[in-house]
């Protein structure tokens, strides 16, 4: 039964609010609380063994959305999920997924989930994920986020991860390998407080000619947090690749940013760029001489940054 | 009205003490405009600061509107209408130029012609860069300008502006300079600015010349100019033909 609460995380992490349109499949406790399949959308169960589902996209399909949102609400509930996409030719569309856990409890809630997206010729996707983790109690929520994405020839991924608050520990891992012509775009927003931790490994593979990888991570890390990140970027052919890692430390948090490049080919053009500081002194008192407090001014910058 | 009483300023540098100001009052009436100028390092821009409450004076006292505002903080004297464009602003990741229009007019639903205005009048175009962020892709002269549109759609009594000329081309200069004449004609504010150009100079009701940490002269433009160009180039045989002749 998807409860006051499950519907107040479900629009947190996929904005979901009543019945969508489109493809939909809501995961809580390891239940499926709602599946709809439309024309071009088909979601099924998985027969392999495993957790989760196989999510076929037909080819040609444009401007339709799907949404795979999964709920813990179960303090001690922990799960493995595989979720397949295999989008077909020329497609364009949207697929909405997050996790959001409601630990009222004293023991430890996880999600780990295992995303594989397999993107037909000249398909777009766009993939945006929220994390987002509450509750009461003492137990301690933990996400690990696996993606990996195939692009084939002309295809191409926007995909957005973003986890504000309330998960404790994250380590993310995400991979895409691009064909000829493909682009990837990751962006990701993290912001950690408390004692949280939060790992990220990302790689663009770029094997394609002229396909093209792109990496804007900005994060917030506040209080005794820390924050990891691994962003690399392989070019084995011709082809660009751009590494952008920006992060504000607050309070005794720590971070460590290790973004990498790795040309295979005397045509791969390649950048990265990593940046950690605290707030600047002059753009706090910028915003106090336009009257807002100190701490209004703070959480200004950190909501542009993270926009 | 604003009034500065017996204000010094004090740095211990290196075990050393340092006067930056030294016993400084004056009072600015509603309305007015008036240029500090006066050579680099003369205290304009502490002076200035010390206003706005970016910098806390050693000695003496601020007095705005009949209030002592001495011991306020930045943010309680911009709740009291004064404001301050930094010579070198700072530029923010992830903040538009709108989001920063907004902030400053403290409206919410600050609309877009708003803001086409208030960027009209630093000469610049709000379909260019309204969405734009004000980050490092923008140039100096450009978020110099925002800046000074920031001031604009805070709409407080007293304005300070530090250099608000530095790093501007000619022709935005020239609608700026408009901007300002007009604030000034319409009585909108009280208006502070720490200037070299003439042409901002010309526009003053008063002049200070603030050199040494102290206030070297105070006047009109026909009266002020003549000693900012003697005492520029006074001390220097070099610049000063006629001694550079004699040796």
């Amino acid at each position: 039964m998807i409860t006051q609460v499950d519907q107040a995380l479900l629009e947190k992490i996929a904005d979901l609010v009543g019945k969508p349109v489109g493809a939909l499949n809501i995961r809580k406790d390891g239940g499926c609380e709602a599946r709809t399949s439309t024309e071009h959308i088909k979601i099924d169960a998985r027969t392999d063994g495993n957790e989760g589902i196989d999510v076929r996209i037909l080819d040609g399909t444009k401007g339709e959305k799907c949404y795979i949102p999964v709920v813990i609400s179960k303090s001690g509930y922990a799960e493995l999920v595989y979720n397949d996409f295999y989008v077909g030719e020329n497609c364009d569309v949207e697929i909405v997924a997050g996790c959001g856990i409601h630990n009222a409890g004293c023991d430890e809630a996880r999600h780990d989930g295992v995303h594989t997206f397999h993107v037909g010729k000249n398909s777009r996707v766009r993939y945006a994920e929220k994390h987002y983790g509450e509750g009461s109690g003492d137990g301690t929520n933990i996400m690990n986020p696996q993606t990996i994405v195939y692009l084939s020839e002309g295809a191409s991924i926007q995909m957005e991860t973003v986890q504000i608050r309330g998960i404790d520990s994250t380590k993310r891992v995400t991979r895409i390998v691009c064909g000829k012509n493909a682009e990837a775009l990751i962006t990701e927003r993290l912001l950690t407080h408390g004692w949280q931790l939060a790992e990220s490994d990302m790689e663009i593979v770029l094997d394609g000619e002229d396909s093209k990888g792109r990496v804007i991570s900005r994060s917030v890390a506040q209080d005794e947090s820390r924050q990891i990140f691994r962003p690399v970027v392989i070019g084995n052919n011709r082809c660009f690749g751009h590494v952008q890692c920006d992060s504000i430390i607050m309070g005794s948090a720590k971070i460590e940013s290790v973004p990498a490049i790795t040309a295979n080919s005397t045509e791969a053009q390649l950048i990265h760029e990593a940046a950690i500081g605290k707030i600047a002194g002059d753009q706090l008192l910028k915003l106090q001489t336009l009257g807002l407090t100190e701490e209004e001014a703070e959480d200004r910058i950190l909501k542009g940054f993270l926009a | 009205m604003l009034e500065l009483r017996h204000i010094s300023y004090l740095v211990t540098e290196a075990g050393a003490e340092q006067t930056i100001l030294k016993d400084v009052s004056l009072s600015i009436p509603d309305g007015r405009l008036v240029v500090f100028t006066g050579p680099n390092g003369g205290g304009k821009t502490t002076l200035a600061r010390i206003i706005m409450g970016l910098v806390t004076p050693t000695e003496g006292q601020i007095v705005y509107n009949g209030r002592d505002i001495t011991g306020l903080s930045i943010t309680e004297r911009a709740r009291l209408g004064i404001s301050y464009g930094f010579q070198q602003p700072p530029r923010f990741k992830g903040i538009t130029v709108r989001d920063l229009l907004t902030v400053a007019s403290g409206d919410d639903r600050l609309t877009k012609e708003r803001c086409c205005r208030y960027l009209t009048q630093v000469g610049l175009c709000a379909n260019d860069y309204l969405d734009r962020e004000v980050d490092a892709s923008l140039s100096g002269g450009e978020v110099k300008r925002i800046e000074i549109a920031t001031l604009l759609a805070r709409g407080s009594e007293l304005m300070i502006f530090d250099e608000p000329e530095a790093g501007i081309d000619l022709w935005s200069f020239a609608r700026l300079t408009e901007t300002f004449e007009e604030l000034h004609r319409t009585h909108r504010a009280t208006m502070v600015i720490i200037s070299h150009q003439e042409r901002i100079i010309r526009l003053a009701d008063e002049i200070i010349v603030v050199s040494g940490g102290e206030l070297r002269y105070r006047g009109g433009a026909d009266e002020v100019f003549p000693k900012i160009m003697a005492d520029t180039l006074g001390s220097c045989p070099v610049l000063t033909r006629k001694e550079a002749a004699n040796q």
